[in-house]
Order: structure tokens, then sequence, then C-alpha cells
């Protein structure tokens, strides 16, 4: 462990807003690439699925 | 050789089996891999001699720029495949794999502003390397832009291909800018041919998260993917039978 106390790694010696933000944005942006296809994926389903049965009880 | 696979390949309900088989290993292990270089590089990592703590953004930066530019060089593979073969999941994949390029340069671009601040005391320089980050950006805007626009599959297709195979001009160019121009980047990280510049306990943790976001692209590009194969394969009966296993699972 390089910090000696939770504070100090909280600090990042100065340098704790450009190293946290860094890291929460980037965070951020991956949360999003994995979310977007997760939901685009239970729309298209649910709505194929709606499609399928009406076109089957025509 | 044995080709078979390739020729596979060209066959959408094929790679949709796979992938859902590959799709759970590659989850686990990128969170593991992210999660591990994560830590590691946060809090385990020694700081610079120079720059102190602000260096720890590197374990992002380094990862994302990388990703970006190998992201796009598979682009620019899957579009010539796509115009030799004549193969559909390659349109597939380069259509799936810009938006994840553009979150990458992006991720880049904005770490490597908020890092150049403490470093450089600017968050923006008309450095060589920046400035053709930034092209990358707008090459990964102009396929997606493309490939939206044009309502003909097919000639969206020819279009993001023949797009994507003379934006790679811009990755040479890129990697050899901390070598060809004078600039305030400092050089590779990586090199195939030399020891790392910075001492192990350091470059270990990079590595990690280096394969971790390669595993992360994959599972990302496998999941867009698989909903674009769903998509445009929707009136065959493989996938009205996928549609119905899994919605009436749910």
């Amino acid at each position: 462990m390089n910090f000696s106390s939770f504070s100090e790694f909280i600090a990042m010696g100065n340098h704790g807003l450009y190293v946290w933000t860094s890291y929460g944005i980037s965070l951020a942006v991956l949360i999003l690439n994995v979310a977007l296809p997760v939901m685009a994926r239970r729309r298209y389903l649910q709505d194929e699925a709606r499609r399928l049965r009406r076109e089957e009880m025509k | 050789m044995n080709w078979t696979w390739f020729h596979k390949l060209g066959s959408p309900k094929w790679f949709y089996g796979i992938s859902g088989r590959w799709l759970p290993w590659l989850t686990w292990a990128a969170l593991l891999l992210v999660g591990v270089g994560v830590v590691w590089g946060l809090a385990f990592a020694p700081e610079d001699y120079q720059q102190g703590n602000s260096f720890r953004i590197i374990y992002i930066h380094v990862p994302a720029a990388f990703l970006a530019q190998s992201i796009y060089v598979m682009l620019a593979v899957a579009g010539l495949v796509g115009l030799v073969w004549k193969m559909k999941l390659a349109d597939v994949a380069l259509q799936q794999a810009a938006p994840i390029g553009a979150w990458m340069t992006f991720i880049a671009l904005v770490t490597g502003a908020v890092w150049g601040k403490p470093t450089w005391g600017a968050w923006w320089v008309w450095d060589a390397r920046l400035t053709s980050m930034l092209i990358l950006l707008f090459l990964y805007f102009g396929i997606i832009a493309l490939g939206q626009a044009i309502t003909n599959r097919d000639s969206a297709a020819r279009a993001c291909a023949v797009l994507s195979i003379v934006g790679v001009v811009n990755i040479p160019i890129i990697k050899y800018s901390v070598e060809w121009w004078n600039t305030l980047h400092q050089p590779a990280t990586f090199t195939v041919t030399e020891k790392p510049a910075m001492p192990m306990e350091m470059w270990l943790p990079l590595l990690v998260m280096v394969l971790g976001f390669y595993c992360f692209f994959a599972v990302v590009l496998l999941m867009r993917m698989r909903l674009e194969v769903l998509r445009r394969e929707s009136r065959s009966s493989w996938v009205k039978a996928e549609v119905k296993a899994l919605v009436g699972k749910a």
C-alpha cells in the first residue's frame, strides 16, 4: 500500500481533484457503454415479441 | 490451413450462438482485470518522482488511447473484409464498434486534458499527439454519421468501409507523432523491443488495465453486435424462436 491513511489516499498529494475527476468521468462512460445496449436489447425483445404475437393472431 | 471458421463467420446464426457462449467468460475477465488494475494502480503502485500521484491517470488514459486506435484498425480490417468478401457480419462489426471507439477516444482526450493541467499547466495544447487524436474522434463521428445517413444498408456499408480504410492513415501519424515532432506529450509507454521505461510495479498494473479494457471492448462489442444481428435477421425463423424463448423466460 502506497498510502498510510484513507484521507491521504483521497487527497492523492494535492492531485486528488484531477485523479478522481478522470476516474469518475471514465467510470461513467464505461457504465453508459454497458447500460445502453442492455436497455436497447430489452426494449427490442419486448417490441419484437409483441409484433410476433400480433402476427400470429392474424 | 482450415478456413471453415472464416466461412462460418459469415453466418449470423453461428455468430449469435458462439458469441453467447463467450460473453459470460469475457464479462468475468473484464470485471476481474479492470477491478484488480484499478485498485493496484490507484492504491499500490508507487508515486511518480516528478508527477506525484497525478500520474495514476495513466491507468485509464493509456488503455483508452490504446483501445481507441486498435478499434479504428479493426474498423478498417472489417471494412476491407466487407468489401472483398461481401461478408454481412463485417458491416455489423464495423457499425457497432465505431461508437465504442469514439467513446474510448473521448476518455483518452478528457483524461489527457485533466492530466495536462497539473503536469503541463494547460488543459489543451495544439500538440501533434493531441491534434491527431482529435482527428481520430472526428473520423469516428464521420463513420457513425455516414452509417446513419444512408438508408440503403449495402451503400452505407460500402461508404463506411471506404472511409475507415482511408482514415487508417491517421493511425501511424498518432503513433509516431511523439517521435516525428517535438511534442509536450511523453513518448510511448509500451514498446516491443525495449524494456519499459518505468519500474515493474508501475508497469504491471498498466498491463492488467490494458488487457481489462480489451476484454471490456469485446464484451460491449459482442452485446451490440448480437442485438444488431437480431434486428437485421428479424424475419428468419431462428430469430423469431430466439425472441420467443428470451421473452418467455423473462
